[in-house]
């Protein structure tokens, strides 16, 4: 209509034929053939962009031209060696049988195992742990069983373990290997000769699988436990590390060690403590490896600005708070009237708002720890839930009754007496909370 | 002395190596009796020079002489916070205009670092600081939106009466070179730390064009009476104030978690402070 409008078109000639499009376009919107409205309605109501199974093939039927039987006929394998005859149902049309070998016949794989000759054993193969017997023995096992390890060394007349049946096979078929061979480069592709059997390297790993497997709870405890620890001691050493090179105490450089990228050796011996400038006290490095990181990064710099440093010992102590808390300190600053970048950011300024930042995260997790505790202390009670101590900050506040709420509803069960609405969310009802009021903080400084 | 066979020997090595000096931190050793034989271009370590600048622009309505193109005519500056000669430090500014001026790219070889253009849009401008060749061969970049318009549009502009945006920084530049620490502490524009008094400097070069005839700094700038006077006093105050009043909120909340700590469970509520 509107298209119309724009064209200049006029609208009543058209309101006739109108009507009777918009009725049967109503209809396809609102019910599509072939599936119902509400399964329609699953999809989105949107048709799918292509049918997962062609329909059309669900329903049909044979071709009334064929005439199908089923009967009950022999069959040979070609995968059989004993012409063994069975007999199975054959699908039939029109009187003829299908032909061709037993579908399943293919599936008959077999490993070829290389096969020596009498002269070719005198020449490569002769090992002074195993006999001529016994190596043909492990060869007639090997390819009749499909080089499966296991049994053939459960069958193996002499006992062997299975590494060494393994030794002796890929040894023994890598010598006939690169003796066919008529260059070693033609071969040296081959896995065989690439990657060598290695007995030892085997006998190793299946015992070191075997005690992972049998390890006890205890000793996996102990493992998780050293890899922890293992864990807390790089971690430490690295930090321990940046700590060193960033400080580089003047004493360091009496061992040349320290300073691994410093050609020109120590220019003078003697003691660092006369020569040490008083270091001007940029906020002073706390032990974190947060800050003492930027402060390396910012060391690096050759030139930077007062508000980039800020900025990033602010993200540095707050590199463990989430989005959530970091609002809330900015929250805190705005109510204090402070703001959030400084105005005139000098260098005390800036150590100033930084300490001021840092003292407002700890009072937020005291806060929470407060919250915590409180909540635990009063699934005790049969009161209601916890009133936090409050404080200035309003839109605190309804944040902390927000949390209280869950740790109480968890830990209440049906403990309470008087009837509960787990969705209130409003203040507890009268009376048990009268001995809740006296409690409630107002820090009014 | 045991000091000088050794100093001798670096000094010739450092000779070799002048150039990765610049790179490395070395660490100051102590002169011997000897002044004329001092290292040159050693940096000082955990020593930081300080350059506070304010930056921004002052814009003026034209009143009846503005045009369509040419509503207003502003400048935009880089002076010391406290309008000392930034000279000393810096060695070039160029600000950035917008790519409908002339020429957007505005170079200053020499303080005052400002230019005055006229126009109609607001626009960010950058400002890349190069400073001289012993202070740091890094530059710096610094942005600031052009301003025209004041923030309550009630009532007509008045041409008297600027809008005027500055920022207050500073630069830093940690581990400075001797020389340069050298050149410019006794300069009102840089803050320097003190040094103890045995500390040997090398003896203060100063830059090449010294010579300058026109005065750097910004004390008598004709709109100088606009600019803005920032006071790190006030805010002082105001983070002063904020963090005793949090430090009070922790005692207080540590005295409750440590009530509530010593409590057996269950029991009634803990007593209010």
């Amino acid at each position: 209509m509107d298209a119309k409008d724009i064209l200049g078109l006029p609208k009543t000639p058209l309101t006739v034929p109108q009507e009777k499009k918009s009725r049967p376009q109503k209809d396809s919107q609102r019910k599509p053939d072939g599936i119902s409205r509400e399964v329609y309605a699953l999809t989105g109501g949107l048709a799918p962009l292509m049918p997962a199974v062609d329909v059309s093939q669900l329903k049909r039927r044979p071709q009334s031209d064929e005439k199908v039987t089923w009967q009950w006929l022999p069959f040979t394998s070609s995968a059989r060696t004993d012409n063994l005859q069975l007999y199975h149902w054959v699908r039939v049309v029109n009187g003829v049988p299908p032909t061709g070998d037993y579908s399943f016949a293919k599936y008959n794989k077999s490993v070829n195992v290389v096969k020596y000759t009498d002269e070719e054993y005198e020449k490569y193969l002769t090992d002074p742990t195993w006999t001529r017997e016994e190596t043909d023995q492990l060869f007639e096992l090997c390819e009749r069983f499909d080089l499966r390890f296991i049994v053939i060394a459960d069958r193996f007349p002499s006992s062997r373990t299975v590494e060494d049946l393994k030794n002796r096979y890929y040894n023994v078929s890598r010598a006939i290997l690169v003796a066919r061979a008529a260059s070693p480069g033609d071969v040296s592709g081959h896995p065989l000769v690439k990657e060598p059997y290695n007995v030892s390297q085997e006998i190793e790993r299946k015992r070191a699988l075997s005690m992972i497997l049998s390890q006890t709870k205890q000793q996996e405890r102990k493992d998780a436990e050293v890899l922890a620890e293992a864990k807390r001691i790089t971690e430490a050493r690295i930090a321990a590390r940046s700590a060193e090179e960033s400080d580089m105490p003047v004493a360091s450089n009496v061992s040349p060690e320290s300073n691994e990228k410093n050609i020109i050796p120590v220019e003078t011996v003697s003691p660092s403590s006369n020569v040490q400038i008083p270091p001007t006290t940029v906020a002073p490095p706390t032990s974190t490896a947060d800050n003492l990181s930027t402060l390396n990064s910012l060391r690096g710099m050759r030139v930077y600005l007062r508000t980039y440093a800020l900025e990033q010992m602010v993200q540095a102590a707050s590199s463990s708070a989430g989005l959530r808390t970091i609002k809330r300190v900015e929250q805190t600053l705005q109510d204090l009237g402070v703001n959030l970048k400084p105005k005139v950011p000098t260098k005390s300024v800036c150590a100033e708002h930084l300490e001021l930042r840092k003292e407002i995260l700890t009072l937020l997790n005291l806060q929470k720890q407060l919250q915590y505790k409180e909540a635990e202390g009063s699934s005790h009670r049969d009161g209601s839930y916890a009133e936090t101590p409050g404080t200035p900050k309003r839109s605190q506040r309804a944040g902390e009754q927000d949390r209280t709420f869950i740790p109480d509803s968890i830990s209440f069960g049906g403990e309470r007496v008087g009837k509960r609405d787990q969705k209130r969310k409003a203040p507890a009802p009268p009376s048990p909370a009268q001995s809740k009021r006296p409690r409630k903080l107002k820090a009014s400084d | 002395m045991p000091h000088t066979p050794s100093l001798s020997s670096s000094r010739n090595q450092s000779d070799v190596s002048e150039s990765a000096v610049k790179l490395q931190r070395l660490v100051m050793g102590r002169s011997t009796d000897d002044p004329e034989k001092k290292i040159p271009n050693r940096r000082l370590k955990d020593v930081e020079i300080c350059v506070p600048i304010s930056y921004g622009t002052i814009s003026f309505w034209l009143g009846r002489k503005a045009s369509e193109s040419q509503s207003h005519k502003w400048t935009v500056f880089v002076r010391g916070a406290t309008n000392e000669d930034l000279g000393v430090v810096i060695r070039r500014a160029v600000f950035q205009l917008h790519p409908s001026f002339n020429n957007p790219m505005r170079v200053l070889d020499s303080p005052p670092f400002e230019l005055s253009e006229s126009g109609w849009g607001e626009f960010e401008i950058a400002i890349t600081l190069y400073f001289h060749s012993d202070v740091c061969d890094k530059q710096l970049d610094l942005f600031h939106h052009l301003k025209l318009y004041p923030e309550d549009e009630s009532g007509p502009q008045s041409t008297k009466k600027p809008v005027v945006v500055e920022s207050y920084n500073e630069i830093v530049f940690p581990d400075p070179l001797d020389s340069f620490f050298a050149r410019v502490k006794d300069h009102p524009a840089v803050i320097v730390p003190r040094l103890p008094a045995s500390f040997n400097l090398p003896a203060p070069v100063p830059i090449e064009n010294a010579k300058e005839k026109k005065r750097g700094d910004t004390k008598d700038h004709p709109l100088n009476q606009w600019f803005v006077n920032f006071s790190e006093a006030d805010e002082l105050l105001k983070l002063a104030t904020a963090r005793q009043q949090v430090q009070a909120h922790i005692v207080k909340l540590r005295r409750q978690l440590s009530v509530i700590d010593g409590l057996p469970r269950p029991l009634k509520p803990a007593s209010d402070e």
